[in-house]
């Protein structure tokens, strides 16, 4: 692993008191809407560096169209975005994407045709940059460069413990799999901020447990930044640094666990209040 | 047991990342390479050369043209047969241009004109997807079908509206025009065909190729890992039509002798559609598979009544053969839709195991 941790700023080991962190991404006052619809209602919020962040809030509450909207998907109609201390423009995905931003989705989207090993490898896209012609020769700058990723990806198979399937078409490998391939496709990049669409859907105990852990450790070793949306409250509770709760499109509660968990308006909007 | 990669161990990524890792395979492609460059020419007559050999690598090129586009980039198209037209008649326009220049240059440089018009027919592709991009580039087809009819610069004012092959050598021998041997013809084929194949499969193992594929897989994905799509998909129909066109150059230069707008008409697109699904979507090998299916296999069909000594009339032999081609291609692709290239891995598989089932 040494080779990734070595172009990351390594968090201090056992670093628990919250000095002052830089903040990382900060959203003002955002609004979007298609149509009549309101997906998402002047929110406010931010991600500081080096914490875990949650985005919980029941279905419907705008989560998912949060990280679109981080991520450059979609384009609010109102408020803004500070990236990194600038105040971001108006920018296509794949300039989020190299500004250090990845994803994961709710629905596994990987590459289907493609092995692991090349999904993976996708993730390198934007660090390669050997043109046409070079490629066209192989030999060379080309492979070099090949090569030269292909030990960053290696160092991921090794971290997520997927050695086995490094050659395997990524649709014929079970859901959990899967989604253990997306983050290493997602890590692969590098990111600085690292949003992941409910990395846990749908798996059982054991593989919520791992995913975790690799989550945690991805945090810790690599010091990414990491915004989560999760329905698994025992999960969100126990990972993250800090909660924000939206309902229907509004933040209604936004703070460490233990104080989101004793709030008034979070306990109405997940079991529901007469009015 | 005959394809068993066993005690092959690879220690570094190169070996690992190599065209063809394993042993077997390289010994397969050494046979075919010899058999293609000396075992054919040493032994083959006229006949098999020009109307069998040319004409199958000529298609497989364009296979694989379209391939690119198609089965890497997942962007439909039914183009195929104009841009092979454009690399055609840029050929000739090239070459009675400058009478003096070398033949096979001026036909692998009629590719970037192809190249040029595909990308530009390629941009729709950023808005339209699927069945729909498939009809925008049958606008394509159309036009410059009509360009090659209405546009008499192209063809020279020929009275015949075709274009005909001029008389070229290359470093003495005849390269093209009636007097060239099939041979040279043969080889000129050959070398191009085999030449752009291992240059592509360069291409569709790096980065771009990656690029490509992703762009095929999951579009929105993609976009959100950094790649950009109008660049990406124009790239693609770019290299696609490049392909083609020199393709469509070969065939009137070194197979036809002569073409008329007709000869790169709609059904071409189809044939060469074809080609590319029945030898298998996103498969380089799958092109030569499928080109050899559709154009080998009926001439071998033709022969076989005479062969037999069977009396039939040479209409009959022709509906009987489009009938047989029909029901294979019908029955290949329900026991395989992903087409011959899976086919041949589903085999390889079965191999690895013999004599067990797994």
């Amino acid at each position: 692993m040494n080779a990734l941790v070595s172009e990351k700023e390594l968090e201090p080991a056992g670093s628990s008191e919250p000095v002052a962190r830089e903040e990382l991404l900060r959203v003002d006052n955002v609004s979007l809407s298609f149509g009549g619809v309101k997906a998402i209602t002047d929110i406010s919020f931010d991600i500081l560096k080096g914490e875990i962040r949650a985005i919980i809030g029941p279905n419907g509450a705008g989560k998912t169209s949060m990280l679109n909207v981080i991520n450059g998907f979609y384009h609010p109609q109102h408020g803004t975005i500070t990236w990194q201390g600038k105040v971001r423009r108006k920018m296509k995905p794949y300039e989020a994407a190299s500004q250090g931003i990845a994803r994961t989705f709710q629905n596994v989207a990987l590459f289907k045709g493609m092995t692991t090993l090349d999904n993976i490898m996708s993730g390198r896209s934007l660090k390669m940059n050997k043109n046409f012609f070079w490629q066209l020769m192989w030999r060379g700058p080309a492979e070099r460069e090949e090569i030269e990723h292909r030990k960053k990806v290696e160092d991921i198979i090794d971290f997520l413990e997927i050695q086995a399937i490094r050659k395997t078409p990524v649709g014929r490998l079970p859901y959990g799999l899967q989604k253990r391939v997306e983050l290493g496709r997602a890590l692969a990049m590098e990111p600085d901020l690292l949003l992941l669409d409910e990395p846990m859907a749908g798996m059982n105990l054991e593989e919520k447990e791992d995913m975790s852990r690799f989550i945690l450790d991805v945090n810790q070793e690599f010091g990414t930044t990491i915004a989560l949306i999760e329905h698994d409250m025992g999960v969100v509770m126990d990972l993250s640094d800090r909660v924000v709760v939206l309902d229907y499109g509004k933040k209604i509660a936004d703070g460490a666990p233990e104080e989101v968990q004793a709030n008034q308006n979070v306990i109405d909007a997940y079991l529901g209040v007469s009015h | 047991m005959f394809y068993r990669e066993a005690g092959q161990f690879k220690t570094s990524y190169k070996a690992d990342q190599a065209l063809m890792p394993i042993l077997q395979d390289r010994i397969g492609l050494s046979v075919i390479l010899v058999v293609a460059f000396v075992i054919i020419p040493a032994f083959a007559n006229d006949f098999f050369l020009t109307s069998i050999m040319i004409p199958f690598l000529v298609f497989s090129l364009a296979a694989i043209g379209l391939n690119i586009l198609t089965g890497y980039c997942g962007q439909l198209s039914l183009g195929t047969g104009a841009f092979m037209g454009v690399g055609a008649y840029a050929a000739y326009k090239l070459t009675t241009m400058f009478p003096d220049a070398n033949v096979i240059l001026m036909v692998l440089l009629s590719g970037v004109f192809s190249a040029a018009i595909g990308a530009i027919f390629g941009l729709p592709s950023l808005r339209i997807k699927g069945l729909y991009l498939a009809v925008t580039t049958l606008a394509a087809q159309f036009f410059l079908e009509w360009c090659f009819i209405r546009i008499g610069w192209l063809y020279n004012y020929n009275a015949s509206g075709a274009i005909e092959v001029p008389h070229r050598e290359v470093f003495g021998i005849v390269a093209s025009g009636a007097e060239a041997t099939p041979i040279v013809r043969y080889f000129i084929v050959l070398c191009i065909t085999a030449g752009i194949a291992f240059l592509m499969a360069n291409v569709l193992r790096g980065r771009i190729g990656r690029a490509w594929m992703m762009i095929r897989d999951m579009d929105i994905a993609a976009e959100l890992m950094g790649i950009r799509p109008l660049q990406t998909k124009l790239m693609a129909f770019a290299v696609s039509s490049y392909i083609c066109g020199v393709a469509g150059a070969m065939m009137v230069f070194f197979w036809l002798n002569a073409a008329e707008p007709s000869s790169y008409s709609i059904s071409l697109s189809f044939q060469i559609l074809f080609m590319v699904i029945l030898g298998g979507l996103g498969s380089l090998s799958g092109a030569f598979m499928g080109a050899a299916f559709i154009w080998i296999l009926p001439v071998f069909l033709k022969f076989i009544p005479g062969t037999l000594g069977i009396e039939i009339a040479a209409e009959t032999v022709e509906h009987v053969t489009f009938m047989i081609v029909g029901a294979l291609i019908i029955f290949f692709l329900i026991v395989e839709p992903h087409g011959f290239a899976r086919l041949w891995q589903i085999a390889k598989q079965k191999l690895r195991v013999w004599p067990f089932p797994y």
